[in-house]
């Protein structure tokens, strides 16, 4: 095993290598420093119409999930982020003149969002979800500058990234960006909406749901072709399933009123929101409009599904005697909330019959709800959620891989058994 | 309100009154000060205990406040516990610090904070009955690795850091090994004068 990863690492260095001095080439032969798009001259402007918008886009990008420290001053930055190649230290982007964003000018803001290039040209990590952010206008990106002025300075130093080799070297990311990144600004499909483009805007751009929903290789990228089909997301060992695929969380088959409770409150009568989307509905979506979070859903339903075939349904026969574990563990732990009939209480006790996220191909999710439990997040729509408890310590491996097995199958539910090696592996996962 | 904090019934039991599990705590009556002071700490990243900093994470102050208060109210019995047998003079001294302190070394007696009752004082000391040695021992460790902190003045921090491994263990022990009391609601806001400094006391 170990071998292997050895030799995936070499060939990730060899091509990287090669990328690098490729793109390196043509990088030399262009302007270092590109101003973008940018056409405004330095001006600030600091009407509270402009500050209130720039609040209300910081929050539809989440910048305060990365670039503040749980319980620490917002956006002093700080925070670790863990990723398969090491810790990264998110940035202070208060305007703190020295070790802050204080003198940064509007244009190389933008620039920054735009392109994924710091003040000094430095190329940024792609952690920051720049090839989202690309797609936001010079406008909206404006305003989002003019806010972070707007807040107290924090003079907290950023803490140097802590990549192993070769992932400290950052001329990498040039190969990394020429296979990854295309710059430019969402362009609206005249064919489609204003509701939808909008959506469209919202999703690709500041969102930056892709930076989950898409499944990361290797090299730390996600491949355009793929777009919100859905991956394992690195270090916190949640699933982020497929918007595409009505077998995970695409939402064709849905209302967009139950869509719109979920991104905005945290639950609806499909599904509840948990893990890291939980973070997203806490900091991000419970503030953004009733206009907005529906825009949002109307682009999402309309995602087009990849044409799919249904999983043979003897592939992976289940045990009787682990099916009736399951249902004996099922009728005693579970049924008091979800029921007998897997139906639950929606919204408050979600349904796990016909429950996208329980059939799902990689039981990774359902089995780290049993064992860890969870409460969605607090929102204004939701203030006082009702909490699931963790049955980690109660329920021995066989035991959960029995109930995941049989919430999985039961009621019609079309999803594969787990296996007791399977729970096992996930209860040293991160709880994040 | 009792639906929903089934989330934390497995571990604390349906009243809060804990479980047959040697480490979760009691948590029914304790002060709500106290009971929302650690919900907050436990979501900011402030008091670490992976399970509950991944249960709390996203929940506003407003509803942590009322989860506090809810098991603040409640008075169940005490959760059946078979105390382990203790050597009597480690019971001894353990009973000699819990309800004299240690003058000589500064150790100022549990009940001269957490009540003579101990069962806490409003609004933000805890009561230390009903819990269990393995539950006690463990947050005595995380003070004095200043892993579980307060607000400063830290008396806590203070006191732990004079306390031995088998101070720890006989307080420890002593605290595990005693009955309900007759009134389980803790003392009321500053009934008496501490002989300490401490934050949470605000």
């Amino acid at each position: 095993m170990v071998s292997r990863q050895r030799s995936i690492l070499l060939v990730l260095v060899v091509i990287l290598s090669v990328a690098a001095a490729l793109a390196g080439l043509w990088w030399t032969n262009q302007d270092r420093v590109p101003a973008g798009a940018a056409k405004t001259v330095f001006a600030r402007d600091t009407t509270s119409a402009i500050l209130a918008k720039g609040e209300y886009l910081a929050r539809a990008g989440d910048c305060i999930a990365c670039h503040t420290q749980p319980g620490s001053r917002e956006f002093a930055g700080g925070r670790a982020m863990e990723t398969p190649f090491g810790s990264l230290f998110v940035p202070n982007i208060t305007p703190d003149d020295e070790r802050g964003i204080g003198r940064w000018t509007p244009d190389e803001f933008y620039r920054m969002m735009h392109t994924g290039r710091s003040r000094d040209g430095t190329l940024l990590y792609p952690a920051m979800p720049f090839a989202s952010y690309t797609k936001i206008t010079r406008e909206d990106s404006d305003a989002i500058f003019s806010y972070l002025l707007s807040v107290p300075p924090i003079a907290q130093p950023n803490r140097p990234h802590e990549l192993r080799f070769p992932f400290n070297n950052r001329e990498l990311l040039v190969g990394w960006r020429a296979l990854y990144f295309k710059e430019g600004e969402y362009v609206p499909e005249p064919r489609q909406t204003t509701e939808w483009n909008r959506g469209a805007y919202l999703v690709q751009g500041l969102g930056h749901c892709a930076m989950c929903h898409t499944a990361i290789n290797a090299l730390g990228g996600s491949s355009q072709s793929k777009a919100f089909e859905g991956g394992m997301i690195p270090n916190q060992n949640w699933y982020a399933p497929s918007l595409t695929s009505n077998r995970e969380a695409g939402l064709g088959e849905w209302s967009i009123d139950e869509i719109v409770n979920l991104l905005q409150g945290g639950v609806s009568h499909r599904g509840t929101v948990y893990g890291p989307m939980a973070e997203v509905v806490y900091n991000s979506l419970q503030y953004l409009t009733d206009e907005d979070v529906k825009a949002m859903a109307v682009y999402l339903k309309a995602l087009p599904s990849p044409g799919e075939k249904p999983l043979p349904p003897t592939a992976q026969p289940v045990q009787p005697a682990v099916m009736e574990l399951g249902r004996k563990i099922y009728s005693q732990q579970c049924a008091v909330c979800h029921k007998e009939d897997g139906k639950g209480y929606p919204p408050d006790y979600p349904p796990l019959a016909n429950n996208q996220s329980i059939e799902m191909a990689t039981p990774v999710n359902p089995i780290r709800m049993v064992l860890n439990g969870g409460y969605p997040p607090g929102t204004k729509r939701n203030p006082r959620p009702h909490g699931m408890p963790p049955f980690a310590h109660l329920l021995n491996d066989e035991d959960i891989a029995a109930v995941v097995t049989y919430i999985r199958v039961a009621w019609g539910n079309s999803g594969t058994p787990v296996t007791p090696a399977q729970a096992n592996q996930m209860r040293s996962a991160t709880v994040e | 309100m009792e639906a929903r904090v089934q989330g934390c019934v497995t571990c604390h039991g349906q009243q809060g009154q804990g479980t047959a599990n040697g480490y979760f705590p009691r948590i029914a009556g304790k002060p709500a000060g106290y009971l929302f002071n650690q919900l907050r700490a436990f979501r900011d990243g402030r008091r670490h205990y992976t399970p509950m900093n991944y249960l709390v994470a996203y929940l506003p102050d407003a509803y942590l406040q009322e989860i506090a208060s809810h098991f603040a109210q409640l008075r169940p019995a005490f959760a059946p516990f078979q105390a382990p047998a203790i050597a009597a003079p480690v019971l001894q001294h353990g009973r000699a610090l819990v309800t004299a302190g240690d003058s000589t070394r500064q150790i100022p007696a549990c009940v001269s904070c957490h009540g003579l009752g101990l069962t806490g004082m409003e609004p933000g000391i805890p009561g230390l009955v009903g819990l269990r040695p393995a539950y006690i021992t463990a947050q005595l460790t995380r003070w004095k690795t200043g892993d579980r902190r307060a607000t400063a003045p830290d008396c806590m921090h203070r006191i732990v850091n004079r306390l031995t491994d088998n101070d720890m263990v006989a307080v420890s022990a002593w605290l595990g090994s005693l009955p309900a009391p007759q009134d389980l609601s803790p003392d009321a806001r500053n009934t008496v004068r501490m002989p300490m400094a401490c934050g949470s006391q605000g």
